[in-house]
């Protein structure tokens, strides 16, 4: 994938794509038309974090968004959903300035490792995001980070895509 | 019905950590069979069978009927069916937000270059 040649411009939107490495990790993938530093900057920063982190798709509202974004630091979300809230919190654990982020998400006794790598190639970034859960169990106790919040968002999106229609595989 | 869950999900993963489950999965998808046949075709009693569709069948990755004495199982595929719309769902929400982290990006570039001609680096 990294290995492509990225020389000619892309009008087309990249692409994001998602894997399952395995039942404990999830890989997301996808380019950047932008330098590293600025990808980088737009993860670390949380004013501009919050300009994408939560999209209007999302159908959440992000009232909060605090991060200490340094090895130890700890970052804390909080959204509303309809009457329900969430939050989000954990812990800084690698902070490498425009190349690699990881934290832990700490809403639960076992939650997961997110790791996020920005790999520059002629002037396009790579990022990778990789979600690891500590054991099936965890991943069974799900509750925890990303999982949860996106579960809470798939609720709502789940109802558009009945609407979408058969597109899914028509189950 | 696209009924999908954080339960539903958890439970198909517990579902298939177990090896002698997916084995069971694996004869499934080549032919029903009965609990009878599976305890046979796994060395094992049929309580224990029993156990292990069960689990299956709460995971939704296996139905069974009973027909007279005999429960037959077959392969679910409805679940599995949701585990890829999982991947679906999943990436449609990385897809929105990483759209949106593009703009924030392009709109970055824009003010560096802005900064740039006013004042050199």
């Amino acid at each position: 994938m990294d290995a492509r040649r990225e020389s000619e411009p892309t009008p087309m939107k990249n692409r994001t794509t998602v894997e399952r490495k395995s039942e404990r990790e999830v890989v997301v993938t996808r380019t950047f038309n932008g330098p590293a530093r600025i990808v980088f900057e737009a993860w670390t920063k949380p004013e501009l974090f919050r300009q994408w982190w939560v999209p209007k798709s999302m159908g959440m509202s992000l009232l909060s968004c605090e991060m200490d974004v340094r090895v130890g630091g700890k970052y804390r979300l909080e959204f509303a959903h309809g009457d329900s809230q969430a939050a989000f919190f954990g812990t800084y654990k690698e902070v490498t300035p425009h190349s690699r982020l990881v934290w832990t998400n700490e809403e639960s006794d076992e939650g997961s490792v997110t790791t996020v790598t920005f790999e520059e190639k002629g002037g396009k970034t790579l990022l990778v995001m990789h979600e690891l859960y500590p054991s099936k169990e965890a991943l069974d106790a799900a509750g925890t980070g990303a999982a949860y919040v996106m579960v809470e968002t798939f609720a709502q999106l789940d109802e558009l895509l009945v609407t979408l229609g058969a597109s899914v595989g028509g189950s | 019905m696209v009924q999908y869950t954080r339960t539903g999900f958890d439970a198909s993963f517990t579902a298939l950590s177990d090896a002698t489950r997916r084995g069971v999965l694996e004869q499934l998808g080549r032919a029903d069979a009965s609990i009878t046949d599976l305890a046979e075709k796994f060395h094992m009693t049929l309580t224990g069978m029993k156990k292990h569709v069960g689990v299956l069948e709460q995971a939704g990755l296996v139905t069974t009927e009973k027909v007279g004495r005999v429960r037959t199982c077959r392969l679910g595929l409805h679940r599995l069916e949701e585990e890829t719309a999982w991947i679906e769902r999943y990436r449609q929400l990385w897809d929105a937000r990483l759209e949106e982290l593009d703009k924030v990006v392009d709109e970055l570039k824009r003010k560096e270059r802005v900064d740039g001609r006013k004042k050199r680096k």
